[in-house]
């Protein structure tokens, strides 16, 4: 293996992710100061255009922009993906740490109820919770969060499993430190880099995710500007405009595509075993 | 092998309690009143009464939670307020595009992503190799509903060679049915291809890598008899793992696909259920749906021990 390949910028994969997600985060940041036009402007005689120079990527079907509507949307599902892959990491690694710490039956209990949140994915989170609360962002975010709190919780279990019995955490244990200090100053900055990894690996997964469930109605609401809502509207004017369904759907397929890139790029770098 | 087969069908009782209790919770313990729920918070007193005496939740919950789940056991997952016919018989009614719209993307997927993750290892690190990883990267990032769409648009609104959607039953013939169900399971499937190629493809790597393949190379084997007789097998074993968790994950997307083109799926129930406040029916749908998934998990668990015997003395 040469030096090159050490480098960050010289892996073209982490490159290009990297390149497309500080786009795609410049893009959320930009829209709170400037938009082409008012996302949410509407123009009777302006409805369902096709790209033009007022209008770069067309209209909707109030003749708002779409390249305009595209941007704040940026800011939607970088919120849910933040949003979420926390709340799946925070409870995740919780019940994970604590069942590989302290196994026993607790550890058994907590697997079982592991497995049962694995049998939810957020669609069916999503359906559940939507049938009792109403459906918006704050939903989307839940319900993808506890979709991917299984992963977390299995990778942080394996990694308090094999450490709780290495020589540095008897060492501490020796000198007198608890179960809390053990726990969270010994062994869990050493589970961190793996953790690390699925979580930007999770981000464009939880993104996909909040744009089927607001194409679905079940995730965030109008007026809210969000790549699924767009669509779940573009549909109904598919012969009038069909840019409409192809401009957000484009938005969220880059954005996944330099996240997931960013993420591979990063596994890469942060583990040398799946090097070279 | 009896042991661990009985281990894990143990632990699979213990992990459907757990949906059960999961379910149960959100619709009858986090709203509060379900009876406001079912009938809007317009309702009068006298009528949400009624309605909770009707559906007993008047009771204590641990009561209320053994007699759903003991009517759930028997088939029985309570009344429909808004088609007034069981849950089951609907959930049942509904099946029948669910199920072929699952089994058909899961062929689709395999049919696609084994030979290529076949392709890209034999060609390791070369243009063919980085041709399919460049396809799976894409077929990761674009959204199966979009892909939906985007075939409508091709298919149906430009070329028009097919409709839009709708689903008119396999009464009226399997073909016009199949018919019906090739794009969203083209949506769905071709899409979810990504993980399963890469799997094949390390998988078949990883195994090209053992000794027991060079041996055979040493031996003068050819390089095709070498794939079949030696590799493929021993490769299969993560893939069919990875299959068993993308039908999970196919089941939960056809739920959206059924909405991209009108078919009268357990999604599109559910989804009906949500916006006439069919409290029964989306516990039964997303009940029923979430065991599948729970057990299909298991399946694959028991079929892996199958596979590799050296699973089972963990």
């Amino acid at each position: 293996m040469n030096r090159r390949r050490l480098h960050p910028f010289s892996h073209v994969t982490f490159t290009l992710g990297f390149a497309i997600s500080a786009l795609l985060v410049a893009t959320a940041a930009l829209s709170f100061v400037y938009t082409p036009q008012d996302p949410l402007q509407m123009s009777i005689a302006g409805r369902l255009q096709g790209p033009s120079a007022a209008n770069w990527l067309g209209t909707d079907q109030f003749g708002r922009d779409l390249l305009s509507r595209i941007m704040t949307g940026a800011v939607t599902s970088i919120a849910v993906g933040v949003i979420a892959v926390g709340i799946g990491m925070g409870i995740g690694v919780l019940l994970g740490m604590v069942s590989g710490y302290f196994g026993g039956w607790l550890d058994e209990g907590f697997m079982r109820l592991i497995d049962a949140v694995q049998g939810f994915p957020a669609i069916l989170s999503a359906l559940l919770i939507t049938a009792v609360f109403k459906p918006g962002i704050v939903i989307s975010m839940v319900a993808i969060g506890i979709a991917f709190m299984p992963v977390f919780a299995r990778l942080s279990r394996g990694s308090f499993l094999e450490l709780r019995a290495r020589e540095f955490v008897l060492a501490a244990r020796a000198l007198g430190a608890g179960d809390g200090a053990v726990i969270f100053r010994h062994i869990l900055p050493n589970t961190l880099s793996p953790l690390i990894v699925q979580a930007t690996i999770s981000f464009p997964v939880a993104i996909l995710a909040e744009a089927a469930l607001s194409y679905l109605g079940l995730g965030t609401q109008p007026p809210y500007p969000s790549w699924g809502l767009m669509l779940k509207d573009a549909q109904n004017f598919l012969s009038m405009n069909p840019w409409y369904a192809i401009f957000p759907g484009g938005a969220i397929a880059v954005t996944v595509l330099g996240l997931n890139l960013l993420g591979d790029g990063l596994r890469d770098l942060l583990d040398p075993r799946v090097r070279g | 092998m009896r042991r661990f087969i009985l281990r894990r069908v143990a632990a699979l009782a213990a992990t459907l309690f757990f949906v059960s209790i999961l379910v149960f919770v959100v619709i009858r313990v986090l709203p509060g009143d379900p009876a406001l729920i079912i009938m809007g918070t317009e309702a009068s007193p006298e009528a949400a009464a009624r309605l909770r005496e009707a559906m007993g939740l008047n009771r204590p919950l641990p009561v209320q939670y053994a007699e759903w789940i003991g009517g759930a056991l028997r088939g029985d997952l309570g009344r429909s307020i808004q088609y007034d016919v069981p849950v089951g018989a609907l959930i049942l009614s509904r099946l029948p595009v669910t199920f072929p719209l699952t089994l058909m993307a899961a062929l689709v997927m395999t049919l696609t992503a084994i030979p290529l993750g076949i392709f890209a290892a034999t060609r390791h690190r070369r243009w063919g190799d980085y041709l399919t990883m460049i396809l799976s990267q894409l077929g990761i990032a674009v959204p199966a509903f979009w892909a939906g769409l985007l075939l409508i648009l091709l298919f149906s609104v430009r070329l028009g060679w097919v409709q839009a959607g709708g689903f008119d039953g396999w009464g009226q013939g399997v073909l016009p049915a199949l018919k019906s169900l090739l794009l969203p399971a083209i949506a769905l499937g071709l899409f979810q291809f990504a993980v399963l190629a890469r799997t094949t493809r390390s998988a078949i790597l990883e195994v090209l890598r053992e000794e027991y393949v060079k041996t055979a190379r040493a031996k003068g084997l050819g390089e095709p008899a070498v794939l079949v007789k030696h590799t493929f097998r021993n490769a299969m074993i993560p893939v069919v793992t990875v299959v068993g968790i993308q039908l999970g994950q196919l089941m939960a997307g056809s739920i959206i696909l059924e909405s991209v083109f009108y078919l009268p799926g357990l999604g599109r129930l559910a989804l009906g259920a949500i916006s006439a406040r069919d409290l029964p029916v989306v516990q039964g749908v997303v009940l029923f749906v979430a065991s599948m998934i729970v057990m299909i998990n298991v399946a694959v668990d028991i079929l892996y021990a199958f596979l590799d015997p050296r699973i089972r003395y963990e």
